[in-house]
Parts: C-alpha cells; structure tokens; sequence
C-alpha cells in the first residue's frame, strides 16, 4: 500500500449511523472518504431488537437492518470502511492524522463518531462477576437466566427496555432505580408497569454483588432510609448510563464534564476541520435519527470548510 | 482464508481438547449484538495467526450443555484453550489489539 493510498480528504471514525450517513453525504459531494469501524459496523442501536421510532417505517425495523443498509448505501457512492481500532490523533495542523493499530491515515477534516458504550457502575463483584451474571446485554444473555429471578439496574429506556426483554426469560425482575420516578418514553413505562413479572425498588441502588462461581445475591440500599436488604438473584443486568469513547482522543478537543463532544449547531469542535456526531456530543438525545442528522449537516460543513481552504 | 470454523459438542474433543496448539472458540448466540461486533475481528485475528492458533466458533444456544461446562454465562465469551484445559477467556467485545495482547499471552 503506497502513502497516497491513505490520503483522503475525510476520516469519519465509527460506524454507527452518526458516522454512516456523514460518510454517504461526504462520499456524494466526491470527497475521498474513509470511515472507520473497530467491530461490526452499526453502534449501539444493534443492541436494540426493534426499532420502533426510527420516522418512515410503519411497522419498526430492526437494528441490524437499518444500520446494514446504511452502509450498502453509502458504499454504493464510494465511502470505504476499514476494520481497526484508532488509537490516537493529530489535530491541531490542517493535515489531520489518525492513527490505528495498523497504519496511519490523514485526512483534511475528521468526523468523530465513536459514540458511546455502557457505563459501568464500578461496584464490588460487578467486574469479578461480569460473564457470570452480571450483563449489559439482555437480550445477548437473557436466555442464561430462564425461570430464574434477576436485577435490572437503572431507571432509563436502555433499563426498561432490557427488563421487558427479560420477561420471556426470568421469573422475576427488580427493577432497582436510585429515583422514585423513571426516566424512560412513558410508552416503555406503561408496559414495565403492566408486566406482572417486573417489580420497582425506587429510591435504590446496588452497593455489592457477591455469589460463588456466578452472582448469587446483591446488597440493595435505599438512599432515602439508609436501609440495607439482600435479593437472591442469578443476574444483574446493567443499564446505568452511557459513557462517550472519548479516551483515544487524549485531550486533542474540548470535552465536557460527562467526557462528551461539545459542539456549535454545525458539528464543528473547537479544532477547525474535526466535527463529531451522534451520542458522543454533548447533550446527545442518544436517537438514531439524531445521529444520522447530526452525520449529514457535519458532512455538509466539512465539505464548505474543506472548501474554503 | 481460515475463518473460525463452526463446530458442536460432539466435535469439541477432537478440534478443541486435543489440539497441538492453543485454540480460541467463540462462544456466540442468536440475537447478541456484541457477538457480531465481535466477529470481524476474531475472522481477522483467525487470518493472522493461521497455524498458530485454532479458531472455533460454536453456537450455545444449539450446543448448551458444552456452554455450561466451562462456565459460560455472558455472550460473547472468548476461551483460549491450552493443552486441553482453559487458560484465559474475555467476555464482551473487545478491539483487535486488546484480543490480539490476549491471545500472545497464550503463546
């Protein structure tokens, strides 16, 4: 491979849909684009079954689907995706680097779309146990946990979601939130509330996980009461939050206290020529229609900066 | 190519226990996202260490009592087999260079 063969003109990094429709976009204005993909192409919304409010398709697609055949699409203009990890960048110059494990590449603008992956709540036996009933994937792990009682941590949609995915597998499911109200679609929470299966511990969290070879029990507190409690459970599933991948970018663009992107309302950093998309911005309502809307007007704006070079 | 080769219980002896050298089965399952995140870079990692490593992936949903034996609980769950016997497993998706640090441990 010869080094005119890693010049482009755009580096998009992540495959999710932020990044997959800012590399159809770029690959249509004729820019040479390269997006880059350390795992399977699609991000977070693959741990979706069913997409339901994705606008334009009546009955929900799924995950896998949609994503897949956002990236036909942008293939088919000319977008080229590489399988790597980026491990580091160069910003601050007009010819940006980002480096992989493999090669280098450089590019007259970047889009950051790493996104996002589920946070962890860092508590005793969570990493121990993590393969061995603690999960952060429903419906990966689900089936482990027929006719047994499990935990859901968390308060949001990625929560109730999982505890309702959960009902076709577990005997039983606590829902342990650390508020007295949820914060999930008030459709999700019609459901989890009409669900015999799925119980609600507000105002808790989980302060151990503890068993033998698999979890076993965890110790519940109530952050109003102080009161502690033990639940025999064979899993906890965690669903606390999400945190940005923003640890490869080592300080090289302003984050904010959550570690995400901040940006202006046309995608752009504070280092001219790199935008980011999708759920690593700051304030990311996390949707894939916010992700591929964000992909579109960064790449519109890549282009009018690249332009005006 | 060498890509992980798909194998069931009754097979697991012969490609797994009894290999001259270590062997890596991907343990995946329908419905896990993860696992297919996973497995572009086990195929590419499959590429670079072919004839160094074994690479197996099998099913735990079609083959669940081999899952139960080694403890497997959480999907994706990499097992790196040395001389018959487990020597280190990653659970959940991992980039190329973190497997690939793994997997020269085991060498």
């Amino acid at each position: 491979m010869n080094e005119l063969s890693k010049q482009y003109d755009i580096v998009i990094i992540g495959g999710g849909p932020a990044g997959l429709t800012a590399g159809l976009y770029t690959a249509r204005a004729r820019l040479k684009s390269l997006l880059i993909e350390r795992g399977a192409i699609g991000g977070q919304i693959l741990n979706t079954d069913w997409v339901e409010n994705y606008p334009g398709f009546l009955e929900g697609i799924s995950g896998i689907d949609l994503t897949e055949a956002m990236h036909k699409q942008a293939e088919k203009f000319g977008l080229e995706t590489l399988l790597a990890d980026v491990t580091g960048v160069k910003l601050a110059d007009a010819q940006k680097t980002v480096e992989t494990s493999g090669d280098s590449y450089t590019a007259q603008a970047v889009i950051i779309a790493s996104g996002s992956e589920r946070q962890k709540l860092g508590i005793p036996g969570e990493a121990e146990y993590t393969g061995k009933g603690v999960s952060y994937c429903a419906t990966c792990d689900g089936a482990f946990f027929r006719d047994k009682p499990v935990v859901v941590v968390g308060g949001g949609n990625a929560a109730i979601t999982e505890a309702l995915e959960l009902t076709k597998f577990a005997s039983e499911i606590s829902v342990i939130h650390r508020r007295d109200e949820l914060r999930a679609t008030k459709i999700l929470q019609e459901k989890a509330f009409e669900e015999p299966k799925i119980k609600v511990l507000w105002d808790s969290v989980v302060d151990e996980i503890s068993g033998d070879t698999f979890v076993q029990k965890v110790t519940v507190g109530n952050v109003k009461t102080d009161k502690k409690s033990t639940l025999d459970v064979a899993g906890v599933f965690m669903a606390v939050g999400f945190k940005p991948n923003t640890d490869y970018l080592k300080g090289a663009i302003t984050l904010d206290k959550n570690n995400a992107i901040i940006t202006d309302d046309k995608m752009a950093t504070n280092v001219p020529g790199v935008f980011a998309v999708g759920d690593i911005r700051s304030n990311s309502i996390r949707q894939v229609i916010s992700a591929t809307g964000d992909g579109a007007v960064a790449a519109v704006n890549a282009e009018k900066y690249i332009t005006g070079l | 190519m060498s890509a992980p080769v798909e194998i069931e219980e009754a097979k697991f002896e012969d490609a797994v226990l009894i290999a001259e050298t270590p062997v890596l089965v991907d343990f995946w399952g329908p419905d896990c996202p993860p696992c297919l995140m996973i497995a572009p870079v086990v195929e590419e990692l499959a590429d670079d260490y072919d004839g160094k490593v074994g690479f197996f992936k099998i099913n735990v949903t079609d083959n669940p009592r081999i899952a139960s034996r080694y403890g497997v609980m959480g999907l994706p769950t990499l097992i790196i087999f040395k001389d018959g016997k487990p020597f280190s497993n990653v659970v959940g998706f991992k980039p190329k260079n973190e497997l690939k640090d793994t997997l020269e441990e085991a060498l």
